[in-house]
């Protein structure tokens, strides 16, 4: 349905898109006692690291091999050496991943050459797991290079499994879904009486939560011999349209045959899921899903009051914009503008004209006439200007507290998100409607927006 | 490239520079900054630096020559502070693709520039250089050149690819750019006896506008400050200004001794942190700016508000005095920051356990030793394992540092405040040390210490 325009400016303003490299980096923290280091100059990491900051609130585990000119022109490997050693040596990880930049990419460093060679050399890294993944900056965007570096971690790690484990099950999560969101999905699927390995797992290591002791890798998420065993279980759940390369060679290494959920915010979505779940592991839906379904029935219900024709402004990336743009139109909405960083198939079907590859720039011109917008925290100033209620979606949300706890999919966060998304537009509303009251006190002003609350109440 | 080299070399060599007066020739050459550990690095390149030092310039049109990645993954996260444009907190960025990497970014370039001046009109346009471009050998200058020629306006080339080095490197290189191509540029519309240059204040919460009534009370102008809420004609006529103020220990030094040597403007070093170096910074400005003939008046006219000033901040500190007396404070920070704030800090009677001097210049560790005595408490290098253990010992109250070592405190159950670029909270001045005061006494004193430290009633031991 929707047509895809590719942004033909020269200059992006207000970029919506981040690196693929600190989408790769971001992967590998999903992965227990990994260092994930970027290959490249040493601002590379720092900035990546500044946003993850930002946006967990957490110790990020990130680092870089400190690419100089000098380094770059003879090409890096005694650099990738050193940072083996260094990492090694001091923070004892059980995994390294390496990303490439757009730097050590156009130089053409031959990483998987030097990685051969390093481990010749250095008889104390033979052991060391690493992955390396090639993400130039130049191309693509996070959510690629998220994708793309999981996918190589199955490659790299996964083993063939001898025997099935009946009631194991694989799940690959895509950069769109939250520490929170993993955790339910995660409490969903063990409902069923299946045991689940989600990679990566970033509600292991970036929920926020106290660790006993200071260490400077990952803490929590996916463990190494967990990766190992993802060979043996009876299937994997590919959660976003990004993971299907993953699940894909993962199936053409180990067999394990791969379903597609791509989207799993709104009634019908859950609802899918949740029968696929039955159907693996042949047990009825859990009574407490059936209740909250009734109860997210009723919260649509309650909400398409204020849903009904108004029109919305998304910038997301792929998978987060088709999760959301989906409910959000299920629900009543008109989706106007719509902006995103990468190509994708997942545009195909999403309920608006155009989709744009593009900036918050194009996002702001198309969102004219809106009255709803959903992106990260970059598009505070835009919704400043269009003065329109703004709802933060995505990485990174930097001037709010709770986004790794930001649970949108499964029926609770499907319903939390619909009340959230309709109070700040009664809010809206309400705004809107005091101004059009001149002459008013500001006590009067208070008591008139206590009645507007009660008759919302009254009649919603 | 040759240009870049040029432009390192010319500040490695930088004779207002300390640290480089005390290297032989061949020191001098290897650089300023120590060779970075690769897997053990931390901290910005050569773009950051530029970028934090020139972005805060409020109504150009900042451009990034390169990737998303330099200017995607990091913009809009400073708190710099502006009274009129808001341009400088929009991204701009060429976002070059395989396909530039291939056949050069130069047109897309000039395109870009072109794009940005159509949409938003500014009265100049800044051209950061990044690693893939200087790489592929995308000449700027003759970019920006053509530009300049074509569109009739300022565009400024800054060499700031972040293989060139440190964060630090960055800074001096935008300083570079301004005094090769801003600065000297353009003419005031009138000048007085009284006109100051700040030079490396970045307006970070809006500080600069906790110092400004102070010189508007001495009828202090501020010809133009480099770069905090600085319009770009009054940084491309600043060269008329009778002294300069230098903040920050080190970054901009270059600009500060360049126009001494080109425009005979005299500068000193000083900080808007603690009541006595805010007292001393006013002393110097007019002293210099009476040397250089101001009214003899404006000396005792400075004294008399420092007294004003110093007696009225103490009156709101007494309160804090008796509550924060012997609370230990650990400092991790770097450079003008580990001095200017220790002797702040000593001043309401806090003791310094730590501050570190990983950043700081041999000049900034004199300074500190002469406040603390010795070099006992200066950290050299600390990893975050060792802050974390010293904090989990309670071998300090309070950790001050940059919002990445945060954590540290936090998950060590201990309070902590942000002194870096990311705060909110502005703590220049008289009345921005009662506000730093105010902050740690907040911090220290909330109750929350006591309920987060509660063990978990089903805990052993």
């Amino acid at each position: 349905m929707a047509e895809v325009i590719n942004s033909r400016k020269a200059c992006s303003v207000s970029p919506l898109k981040m690196s693929q490299p600190i989408g790769g980096a971001l992967a590998l923290m999903g992965v227990h006692g990994c260092m994930p280091v970027l290959h490249g100059s040493q601002g590379c990491t720092a900035f990546g690291l500044v946003l993850f900051v930002r946006h967990f609130r957490e110790m990020i585990p990130l680092q870089t091999t400190a690419m100089n000119e000098v380094t770059t022109i003879l090409g890096g490997m005694e650099n990738i050496e050193q940072a083996l050693l260094n990492i090694a040596q001091r923070a004892k990880p059980q995994i390294v991943g390496i990303c490439s930049t757009g730097l050590t990419e156009t130089k053409g460093d031959d990483i998987v050459g030097y990685l051969k060679l390093i481990r010749q050399r250095r008889p104390e890294l033979a052991e060391l797991p690493v992955v390396y993944v090639s993400t130039p900056d130049f191309k693509g965007a996070f959510q690629d290079g998220w994708a793309k570096t999981v996918a190589q971690i199955v490659e790299e790690l996964v083993e063939p499994g001898a025997a099935r484990i009946d009631d194991q099950i694989n799940l690959l999560a895509g950069s769109h879904l939250s520490p929170g969101d993993l955790e339910e999905i995660r409490q969903i699927v063990e409902s069923f009486g299946l045991r689940p390995i989600l990679l990566p797992d970033l509600s292991g290591s970036l929920d926020g939560h106290i660790p006993e002791d200071f260490t400077p890798t990952t803490l929590g998420g996916t463990r190494l011999e967990e990766i190992r065993r993802m060979g043996a279980s009876r299937a994997t759940i590919a959660l976003g349209e990004q993971m299907r390369g993953a699940a894909l060679a993962l199936e053409m290494k180990t067999g394990v045959p791969h379903l597609l959920v791509d989207r799993l915010m709104g009634l019908r979505s859950v609802d899918r899921f949740l029968h696929l779940l039955a159907e693996l592991s042949g047990r009825p839906v859990p009574q407490v899903y059936r209740r909250q379904r009734s109860q997210l029935v009723d919260a649509m219900l309650d909400g398409h009051f204020f849903f009904g024709g108004v029109k919305v402004a998304i910038g997301a990336e792929p998978d987060l914009l088709q999760n959301v743009g989906h409910w959000l139109a299920e629900l009543g909405c008109e989706l106007k503008a719509a902006v995103s960083t990468t190509e994708s198939i997942v545009f195909a079907d999403l309920p608006v004209e155009r989709v744009c590859i593009g900036d918050l720039e194009d996002l702001e011109q198309e969102a004219l006439g809106c009255q709803l917008l959903l992106t990260h925290s970059h598009g505070r100033q835009m919704a400043a200007r269009l003065q329109i209620p703004f709802y933060r979606i995505g990485i990174p949300i930097f001037d709010r507290l709770g986004a790794a706890h930001q649970v949108l999919v499964g029926y609770r966060g499907s319903r939390s998100f619909l009340f959230e998304v309709a109070n700040r537009l009664i809010a809206a509303r309400e705004e809107e409607e005091g101004a059009h009251w001149p002459g008013r006190g500001p006590h009067e002003e208070a008591a008139r927006a206590c009645q507007c609350q009660e008759e919302d109440q009254r009649t919603g | 490239m040759s240009n870049l080299s040029e432009k390192v070399q010319a500040v490695f060599q930088e004779p207002g520079c300390a640290k480089n007066r005390a290297k032989s020739e061949k020191e001098r050459k290897k650089g300023c900054t120590k060779q970075l550990q690769p897997g053990a690095a931390a901290g910005g390149c050569a773009f950051d630096g530029a970028k934090i030092a020139l972005q805060p310039i409020t109504d150009v049109v900042h451009l990034v020559h390169g990737p998303i990645a330099c200017e995607g993954n990091s913009w809009d996260n400073r708190g710099s502070k502006s009274s009129d444009s808001h341009l400088y907190r929009m991204g701009f960025t060429t976002d070059i693709q395989e396909m530039d990497v291939v056949y050069g970014g130069e047109k897309r370039l000039f395109r870009a520039i072109q794009e940005a001046i159509d949409r938003y009109d500014p009265p100049a346009v800044f051209v950061y250089q990044t690693c893939v471009p200087a790489l592929i050998g995308d000449d700027i200058d003759a970019v920006c050149q053509a530009a300049r020629k074509q569109f009739g306006r300022p565009i400024v080339p800054v060499q700031s690819p972040g293989f060139a080095g440190s964060k630090n490197l960055g800074n001096k290189l935008a300083g570079e750019a301004l005094l090769d191509h801003v600065i000297g540029t353009e003419e005031p519309a009138y000048t007085t006896p009284c006109d100051v240059n700040i030079v490396g204040e970045y307006n970070l919460a809006g500080e600069l506008w906790q110092v400004k009534p102070l010189l508007d009370h001495l009828g202090i102008r501020i010809l133009a400050c480099i770069s905090g809420n600085a319009k770009y004609h009054e940084i491309a006529s600043c060269h008329r200004a009778k002294a300069t103020m230098l903040v920050c220990s080190k970054a901009m030094i270059n600009i500060a001794r360049k126009m001494e040597e080109r425009y005979g403007i005299p500068f000193f070093e000083g900080s808007f942190y603690g009541i006595s170096d805010m007292s001393d910074a006013l002393r110097n400005m007019a002293r210099l700016l009476v040397g250089r003939g101001a009214p003899e008046e404006l000396l005792s006219q400075t004294e008399l508000l420092i007294r004003r000033e110093e007696q009225r901040a103490w009156e709101k500190l007494k309160v804090y005095q008796k509550r924060l007396a012997g609370k230990r404070v650990l400092l991790i920070t770097g450079g003008v920051k580990s001095w200017s704030v220790v002797s702040a800090l000593q001043e309401v009677g806090m003791e310094i356990v730590g501050t570190s001097v990983k950043k700081s210049t041999d000049e900034d560790k004199e300074r500190i030793k002469k406040l603390m005595g010795d070099e006992a408490h200066m950290i050299e290098e600390m990893t975050p394992r060792e802050i974390y253990r010293m904090l989990k010992e309670a071998r300090a109250d309070i950790m001050l540092s940059g919002g990445r070592s945060q954590f540290v405190a936090l998950k060590a159950m201990m309070p902590w405040l942000d002194i870096n670029q990311e705060r909110h909270h502005a703590y220049a001045g008289y009345e921005g040390m009662v506000a730093l005061v105010a902050e740690i006494d907040r911090a220290l004193h909330n109750p929350v210490w006591q309920e987060v430290r509660l063990p978990a009633p089903w805990q052993e031991g």
